[in-house]
């Protein structure tokens, strides 16, 4: 992974209530946020190394930020996110936009086929995980599967405050996986268990999840996450991984962090 | 019928994901029951596994909740067509394609509306009768020209049986047969069965009656007395056989002997392969065997309790009798379906010592009657299992000790 879809945060703020992170009257400082957002994009940049592409923000559109969700991006196809939210859909047309416009082949679910993109889907090499139940609709991945041959193990969401998969479950470059477990059932956590050996499973402390330790951006060896997490960055050093926490309260404020802000094209 | 039911598909990889026992447990636990009716499992990782899961609830408001349930896991209700209906084009005569009924509890779907198929049998038509109602199987012979059956299999769907509540015998409902098998505990089952079935019948409850079809060797066996103490005592309400039952048990009557053979001296007396001719044509001229016993020509045995008791009899007659006796049906679709007409109150059936009169009478069962067939040749509650009676709980031993040792646990004495 080399490439990053970013958007600047111009626009951002809290304008509605749709997760439990969310409360209007918790507002945005959004002089922090963007300078928190840069403070973000210079880590990518300058420690990890990663080439960033940005959208072009759009006015009424503040989590248009949250980059993770325009879809998910395999090889030169993208299939763009149906949100569940009326808030959210006015987003999917400049997603697909941009998506259209760089040539990528755009792939369209069914309406009402609810999938937030790279929120609900992550993975492995060889084994993709679909969160489902919060946003994403279980229907999608069958689909996605067959459209890229990849076995997807569809995992409940049973907390609402970890309402995408990308907000407790951290598929790690080297094959580890950060993640919060209370955030499954016990089928969630069998089948999780299946396919990542124990001594690969790093599972974060509760108070750390609830500082979304797991919405981090893994690069090589590289882990960005936000800061905040002194015992996950622990467990990530002690697997050889370099850590690098940065400050996204702002961005918290939304039910965000470091991977909320961004979406792997490569 | 109160079981409500729906069938829904679940896709995607469902097996290591767990979602297919998640789903199969958030129905269990809701109280609905389930049957597995198709599993393909995928070759590969990626390939996605299938699963059609038929639900079952109680309640129509059990059934929907479960659903509400599942639904978020994938479970998508599968489409289902109303049912195709064609008239019968003669008289006796089905349309081509006409749908052959199983002996299991059978719905099928008009107007979007699953009705229950009434006197279900297996190897039927099923006759829809919209203004009148009806939805019946019906036996190929009795169909009338016009009349509309249904065709395909398209909007009918059969019910798999639910554990009964009672833990017993019959809650296996297998036909695994062995003479092997220890008997006791069974005949106590059914003996159970009967105490409740004749409490039940007493109160005029439906689906009360106990049906016995028997063959000859219940009298030449020596279980002619237990078998008519149970017709007295109001344990038996159906009476099912042939002319050589009735002949036999008669001809012990006037005669003392069974088939020419002395009952209690064991052997065989002079002329006495005559006795059951003379038997039945001293029936024959009295005009039938309710006269026979109103009259006190016949005083004990089983037929003597049946018209005490005023227990019906079918009697069916075949290629080989004697006589026959007056009652006996010789044309056999008759016979079937004078057996057809009281099967709906029967709550369990005893079949025993009869290839014949326990298969035709399995034939005509529905799977939900608790069934039993008694023989000293294991082949013929094999055959019945066969036929597709496979309900049915098979039992290898002799009439006489079946009868005497039920008898006993009922309370006769010994």
């Amino acid at each position: 992974m080399s490439r990053l879809l970013i958007c600047p945060p111009d626009f951002f703020g809290i304008e509605y209530e749709i997760n439990p992170w969310m409360r209007l009257s918790n507002r945005v400082d959004h002089e922090q946020a963007v300078k928190q957002w840069h403070g973000l994009m210079r880590v990518f940049e300058h420690d990890v190394g990663v080439t960033l592409e940005r959208m072009t923000p759009v006015a009424g559109l503040p989590d248009l930020v949250f980059t993770a969700n325009a879809g998910i991006v395999v090889d030169r196809t993208a299939v763009v996110s149906r949100f569940r939210y009326p808030e959210r859909q006015r987003e999917e047309a400049h997603f697909e936009g941009w998506f259209r416009d760089h040539g990528y082949e755009v792939v369209t679910l069914d309406k009402e086929l609810y999938f937030e993109g790279a929120g609900d889907l992550l993975g492995f090499p060889d084994c993709w995980f679909g969160g489902y139940r919060q946003r994403s609709d279980i229907r999608a991945f069958p689909f996605l599967s067959e459209r890229f041959h990849r076995e997807i193990i569809p995992l409940e969401l049973v907390d609402a405050r970890f309402y995408h998969l990308d907000t407790c479950f951290c598929p790690l470059s080297g094959g580890d996986l950060l993640y919060f477990p209370p955030a499954f059932d016990c089928y969630g956590q069998i089948a999780i268990a299946e396919r990542v050996p124990p001594e690969r499973r790093l599972s974060v402390p509760e108070d750390e999840a609830l500082k979304f330790a797991c919405n981090a951006v893994c690069v090589g060896k590289h882990v960005v996450l936000p800061s905040g997490c002194p015992t996950t960055e622990r467990m990530l050093r002690a697997k050889g991984y370099s850590t690098h926490p940065v400050p996204l309260d702002e961005f918290m404020k939304s039910g965000g962090s470091a991977k909320c802000l961004t979406l792997a094209l490569d | 019928m109160s079981l409500h039911q729906e069938t829904v598909l679940l896709s995607g990889h469902i097996i290591d994901s767990l979602l297919l026992a998640k789903v199969l447990d958030t129905i269990l636990m809701m109280g609905g029951t389930f049957d597995l009716e198709d599993v393909r499992i995928g070759k590969t990782r990626e390939e996605p596994s299938r699963a059609r899961i038929a639900i079952q609830a109680g309640s129509k408001t059990l059934l929907d909740d479960i659903l509400k349930a599942i639904q978020p896991h994938g479970a998508a209700i599968e489409r289902e067509a109303d049912c195709r209906f064609e008239s019968a084009p003669a008289d006796g005569i089905f349309p081509d394609d006409f749908y052959a009924t199983t002996h299991l509890p059978t719905q099928i779907r008009i107007h979007g509306r699953w009705v229950d198929v009434d006197r279900i049998e297996m190897d039927l038509g099923i006759l829809v009768d919209e203004q009148a109602s009806v939805v019946r199987a019906v036996p190929m012979g009795t169909v009338r020209r016009g009349e509309r059956i249904v065709i395909g299999r398209d909007g009918v769907r059969i019910i798999p049986l639910q554990r009964p509540r009672e833990r017993d015998v019959f809650g296996f409902m297998d036909s695994q047969v062995s003479a092997e098998r220890p008997h006791g505990h069974v005949i106590a089952d059914i003996a159970a069965r009967m105490h409740q079935l004749r409490e039940r019948h007493r109160q005029g409850q439906a689906q009360s009656n106990v049906l016995l079809a028997g063959g000859p060797a219940i009298i030449h066996a020596g279980g002619r007395e237990a078998l008519a103490w149970l017709i007295e005592e109001g344990f038996v309400h159906l009476l099912f056989c042939g002319n050589a039952l009735a002949a036999h048990d008669m001809e012990a009557d006037l005669y003392g002997t069974s088939l020419g053979y002395g009952l209690t001296a064991g052997r065989a007396v002079p002329h006495g392969h005559e006795h059951h001719l003379r038997t039945i044509n001293r029936i024959r001229a009295i005009g039938s065997i309710e006269q026979a016993v109103a009259s006190g020509v016949v005083k004990q045995g089983i037929m003597a309790a049946c018209v005490r008791q005023r227990v019906p009899v079918v009697m069916a007659g075949t290629i080989r009798d004697d006589g026959p006796l007056p009652g006996v049906i010789t044309d056999s679709v008759r016979a079937q379906d004078a057996m057809r007409a009281v099967i709906p109150g029967v709550g369990l059936a005893l079949l025993v010592a009869s290839t014949l009169h326990s298969i035709a009478t399995g034939n005509l069962l529905p799977a939900t009657v608790p069934t039993v067939c008694v023989d000293v040749n294991p082949s013929v509650p094999t055959k019945l299992a066969d036929r597709g009676s496979f309900q049915a709980v098979g039992l290898v031993m002799d009439a006489a000790s079946f009868l005497s040792e039920l008898a006993r646990l009922l309370g006769r004495p010994v």
